[in-house]
């Protein structure tokens, strides 16, 4: 087992789709395929999101890693039903911005992880809110590249306030980055430093946590 | 102590890996210079009147040692005729990718700067700065790499798919952005800046891991860096260039903008008399600092990077963001004199 987990970090980081296959086929070959996801990719792509975070892993890494492994997934699906995640209503979105990377990371890792989730693309405040409050959002994870945008993040808050709309905000990109107190401040409910802290936070919800 | 130096001759000085009289400092406030004027964002970069004038006025309020002909990273986007967003409260940024597949870059040819008129005026910019401030200080010219504009030219995602995937048109990228990088940093040397800095977030291992680094962007800096005519920064934009310190040494870079994720005394102790290092003060805390925070982080980071020269106290980001208030700035300004003076006696007994 942790030489799979190993073997599969180590042909992610290298961006070897053929040797991530081949791991792959090394799990199916003894496991029930489908557990790959939750007994491998999760855990892999948790350990590179962790590396970028204390600066080990480049981001291109976890981009292309997250590109892999969502391709693997995919291939799955075609194959063997997938688990399925009991999860809030999620939706992803770009702040008043035209940067993408930070959102297709999450988007593409939540998707290799079993979430569904909407894409928003690139929004500002007023869309983002009507199309929230329209899909009936509980998560709206928002990606954030410059600091104007991520205190755009209050006028979010704000207007979902003002409409009575419980819907929870979870920041992550380089400015919460560089000011670990700049969520609070912009009325976030969490703050994700990589990926897999959306899936803490989604866990939180489920189980109650304020 | 005899008399002051110029802000020219403190940065030579520094640059030299010798001590001047005080540490020199770079605000690079490029936007705070149209609060000055009473204009929007918008306005103050539409003539080149407006950028000397701010700019001037900033040289003395905050008393730092450069003059900086920086608009905004996006104006070369402009120039190979791409779209630049203006905002009320932050830089202008990129608009919409104008390379949005990759076999369009087999027909890219580098743009003319003479017909840019963003370009243009930057230049005209620059030369009037020189006209005013002459020798006493330095200005500075801004180029983006030619390994980190494209993520303005086809997007994030997609150039590093290009890096992995398309290595020959990666190349061939590489090749075309090398050409107008030269030609727009020698443009700007031509119309009287002193030094060139080099933004290459692309290259630090936050967004690279130094392997990459090793067969791509290194590779592009050691080509642009020893075919610009002046001295050149290389500028992590907040990226972090721990692991990869001792190979921009090959570059011939001048110097080195450092990162708040880096040790900046582990920097210094790598660049010490070979390239002189600029930073880190954290661009995005500063927006909440009070005086004596402000004097803590100058006090920190001249504490580590300081003794002997070869350091310049700077943010770490290159841009100071427009909601930085100017108290924390002037806060920053009074620090660095009362902090800044050579011989650093103080720093033997700091602890931190």
């Amino acid at each position: 087992m942790n030489e799979l987990l190993n073997d599969f970090e180590q042909a992610l980081l290298a961006v070897d789709a053929v040797a991530a296959r081949e791991v792959f086929d090394r799990w199916g070959a003894e496991n029930v395929r489908s557990e790959f996801l939750d007994q491998i990719i999760v855990p892999v792509l948790d350990k590179i999101g962790d590396g970028w975070a204390e600066g080990s892993v480049s981001l291109a890494q976890v981009y292309m890693s997250g590109r892999i492994c969502e391709k693997l997934v995919d291939a799955m699906i075609l194959r063997d039903p997938m688990p399925v995640r009991s999860h809030p209503r999620i939706a992803i979105v770009v702040l008043e911005d035209r940067h993408i990377l930070g959102k297709t990371i999450v988007y593409s890792f939540l998707r290799s992880c079993g979430f569904s989730l909407l894409d928003y693309g690139c929004l500002g405040v007023d869309d983002t809110v009507k199309r929230a409050i329209d899909d009936k959002i509980e998560v709206l994870l928002v990606s954030t590249l410059m600091l104007p945008s991520a205190l755009r993040v209050k006028d979010l808050r704000r207007q979902f306030d003002a409409r009575d709309a419980d819907v929870k905000i979870v920041v992550g990109g380089a400015p919460f980055r560089f000011d670990e107190t700049l969520w609070k401040e912009v009325g976030a409910y969490a703050m994700g430093r990589t990926a897999f802290d959306a899936v803490s936070v989604f866990a939180g919800i489920e189980g109650g946590a304020s | 102590m005899g008399p002051s130096m110029s802000c020219s001759e403190r940065v030579l000085t520094a640059m030299g890996h010798k001590e001047a009289d005080r540490v020199p400092f770079l605000l690079s406030a490029t936007m705070h210079g149209a609060k000055e004027l009473g204009l929007s964002i918008r306005e103050y970069f539409s003539k080149p009147e407006n950028v000397v004038e701010g700019q001037m006025r900033l040289l003395r309020k905050y008393r730092h040692d450069f003059m900086s002909g920086m608009y905004f990273a996006a104006n070369e986007i402009e120039t190979w005729g791409g779209e630049v967003i203006f905002f009320d409260d932050g830089a202008p940024n990129a608009g919409e990718p104008f390379i949005t597949k990759s076999s369009m870059i087999t027909g890219l040819t580098p743009p003319r700067i003479e017909n840019s008129n963003l370009a243009q005026r930057i230049l005209k910019t620059i030369s009037l700065m020189k006209e005013r401030v002459g020798d006493e200080a330095p200005v500075v010219g801004v180029v983006v790499s030619p390994f980190s504009v494209p993520v303005m030219q086809m997007g994030f995602g997609r150039y590093i798919r290009l890096m992995y995937e398309e290595r020959p048109l990666f190349e061939q990228l590489m090749k075309v952005n090398e050409e107008f990088c030269v030609s727009w940093a020698d443009a700007q040397l031509a119309a009287g800046a002193t030094a060139i800095c080099c933004f290459d977030p692309v290259s630090s291992t936050t967004i690279t891991s130094r392997q990459m680094f090793l067969e791509t962007g290194l590779q592009v800096a050691k080509r642009v860096i020893g075919r610009i005519s002046g001295p050149t920064v290389m500028h992590m934009g907040a990226g972090a260039c721990g692991q990869i310190v001792g190979d921009i040494l090959s570059t011939g870079a001048a110097g080195l903008g450092v990162s708040s994720l880096d040790d900046l005394g582990v920097i210094k102790d790598s660049c010490r008399g070979k390239v002189t290092i600029l930073g880190n003060l954290n661009n995005i805390e500063m927006r909440n600092w009070s005086a004596e925070q402000a004097e803590q982080e100058v006090k920190k980071a001249i504490a580590s990077a300081g003794a002997g020269g070869g350091y310049v106290l700077a943010d770490n980001f290159g841009e100071i963001p427009w909601q930085v208030p100017d108290e924390v700035l002037m806060a920053i300004s009074d620090a660095v004199f009362k902090w800044g003076q050579y011989p650093l006696t103080w720093v033997r007994d700091y602890e931190g």
